[in-house]
């Protein structure tokens, strides 16, 4: 089970000081958090990709790459990276160059953006949202695997002879995660290939996620990837924190009232009650994640959403710091503990060349239908 | 036999509502009809007063707090639709059309829908055809030919009674007519019956 922090990367007024931080300021934060999450412990720090204000990661990889030199052990990745709007090309090879030179510590997550003006800035149409997606990836999805594509599509000017550079670090492709609220096409998309599927399920009913990975974990097994269990989930998560959980719930509720996308609205309780959002003490926590397991299955991948709606950087250090001493270890403890052993661990470069080398061990005697 | 789903959604604001007396009146007069041949219904009522607020959160948030996902599934799963709102300013409340704007965009797409509307004089009964029955238009639901509206003078006493009576029968009639008709609910269910992947990359046309 790997645990780490997504970002979106919004500068957002913090709405106890009215202090809003420059563009450089948050970006500088967000550098920071991640080496933050390397210190206490964490696996994973994603960013998301934004192209339009008040978000400032709108270059994922320049980020990651500089994070790749601060930090040792920490998987980068992101949430997400948009397959509709960016060239299949230009991710493989971005990220590819990123995997070279973190020495494979880095995934990425598939989503397609849901605003719908910047489909037109990169000469594409929210319409062709699904049809985007599904074309764009399995270009991506050649690209990585196949040293010569010959390719043509709908959406992109057609490949002769393309060979895209550097190839990935010893032959293996970086994990993908399809990301997705809302589409059955998006988890039929990922069961398909046999890559992971993560949901974001931080402004749902969870009824709808159970629906939606249960399709993923069974359309996963139908695709021959293994059985249901064995499908790679991630799950996203929003928590804020305090030893004692009234202090949590008094600092906490001015940035939940004035937050960007639920202020305004539902009162903390009421958004708590529905959504997996937890406001108290980290034992608050380590319940409400165990139970995301009972709801979905064993997973593999749990990100927490802790840098946003003007929360001051000093803050997220602190919540980072009770992530990592006091939630973290007692989650890996427990889910450990209840995951049974044919259930896979979170993805790493090190368990694909593990499995890449199986795969051509038994290809060598049995040259049979793989992944064309 | 399972009894038939009818739901009714009324956006009265005052208790009690002559919004809510007319969707009853509406409700009881098609459960009538279907139970006369032999076609029991239950009846879910949605009186959107109570879910004001949860409504606002919703289209902040889009997370249906409180009961209002008990509301937006007991509609979602009708066979068909009692629609009811006072009209203001000329066309339905504002209320009314938010729930339906939160409601999931083909939720009633080939429901059955009978709408009807109070108003303070008369004068505004054509609000029913210019403005409720555009709006399940777009949304693709089948509206019976007969709209009922009640101004407060239905209400009373005199000839003005009987007719409303009447209305509601026809009204009723019609709505019974094209429930019953209706053959078992389209049950294409995306997350059961996936679109398979080899369709999604053939892609469109």
């Amino acid at each position: 089970m790997q645990f780490g922090v997504f970002t979106v990367g919004d500068v957002t007024a913090d709405p106890t000081t009215g202090w809003t931080p420059s563009e450089g300021e948050r970006i500088t934060s967000m550098v920071r958090i991640a080496q933050k999450a390397e210190e206490v412990g964490l696996d994973v720090f994603a960013t998301g990709e934004h192209h339009n204000p008040p978000f400032v990661p709108s270059s994922p990889t320049t980020m990651l790459g500089y994070v790749a030199a601060l930090t040792e052990r920490l998987i980068l990745s992101t949430a997400t990276t948009l397959i509709t709007t960016n060239d299949p090309v230009k991710i493989a090879e971005d990220f590819a160059m990123l995997q070279h030179l973190a020495g494979g510590r880095v995934d990425l997550m598939m989503g397609r953006g849901n605003t719908g003006p910047v489909y037109p800035w990169f000469g594409q149409d929210i319409r062709q949202g699904i049809p985007l997606a599904i074309e764009n990836y399995h270009l991506l999805h050649r690209l990585w695997r196949e040293d010569v594509v010959d390719w043509e599509g709908k959406f992109r000017t057609p490949l002769q002879s393309f060979t895209s550079t550097p190839r990935p670090l010893d032959g293996v492709p970086p994990f993908v995660w399809h990301g997705s609220i809302r589409s059955p096409e998006i988890a039929e998309q990922a069961a398909y290939y046999g890559d992971g599927f993560f949901a974001n399920h931080i402004f749902w009913p969870k009824e709808h996620f159970i629906r939606l990975i249960n399709l993923y974990r069974r359309r996963f097994e139908h695709y021959g990837h293994g059985s249901a269990d064995q499908a790679v989930v991630g799950l996203g998560g929003q928590v804020f924190m305090r030893k004692n959980s009234q202090d949590a719930v008094a600092e906490f509720r001015p940035y939940f009232d004035n937050a960007p996308v639920y202020g305004h609205g539902p009162t903390l309780e009421e958004f708590a009650e529905e959504t997996p959002l937890t406001v108290g003490s980290p034992q608050q926590v380590i319940d409400r994640t165990l139970k995301f397991r009972e709801y979905f299955g064993d997973y593999q991948r749990q990100l927490f959403l802790m840098d946003h709606a003007g929360l001051p950087l000093k803050t997220v250090l602190e919540q980072l710091d009770l992530l990592g001493e006091e939630v973290v270890p007692v989650l890996r403890k427990e889910f450990a503990a209840l995951k049974p052993a044919h259930v896979p661990d979170g993805p790493t470069h090190a368990a694909l060349v593990q499995a890449k080398d199986r795969t051509e061990d038994t290809e060598s005697t049995d040259n049979s239908e793989v992944t064309r | 036999m399972t009894p038939r789903n009818l739901a009714v959604v009324t956006a009265g604001l005052s208790q009690p509502s002559s919004t809510r007396l007319l969707a009853d009146r509406l409700a009881d007069a098609t459960k009538g009809v279907l139970d006369g041949q032999g076609d029991p219904a239950d009846v879910a009522v949605v009186d959107l007063r109570d879910h004001a607020h949860d409504l606002v959160n919703a289209m902040l948030t889009g997370v249906p707090t409180g009961d209002l996902r008990w509301a937006l599934d007991s509609v979602s799963g009708a066979e068909g639709l009692i629609a009811v709102s006072p009209i203001f300013n000329a066309s339905y409340s504002g209320l009314f059309k938010s729930f339906f704007d939160v409601v999931d965009a083909d939720a009633l797409t080939g429901t059955p829908v009978l709408i009807g509307a109070t108003g303070g004089t008369p004068r505004h009964s054509l609000a029913l055809e210019h403005a409720m029955r555009p709006m399940f238009a777009h949304l693709r639901s089948i509206v019976v030919p007969t709209a009922v509206y009640a101004a407060s003078e239905d209400w009373g006493t005199g000839g003005g009674t009987r007719a409303l009576t009447d209305r509601i029968g026809r009204a009723a009639a019609e709505l019974a007519a094209l429930v019953g008709g209706r053959g078992a609910p389209d049950s294409t269910d995306p997350f059961a019956d996936p679109t398979p992947f080899s369709e999604l990359l053939a892609g469109p046309e």
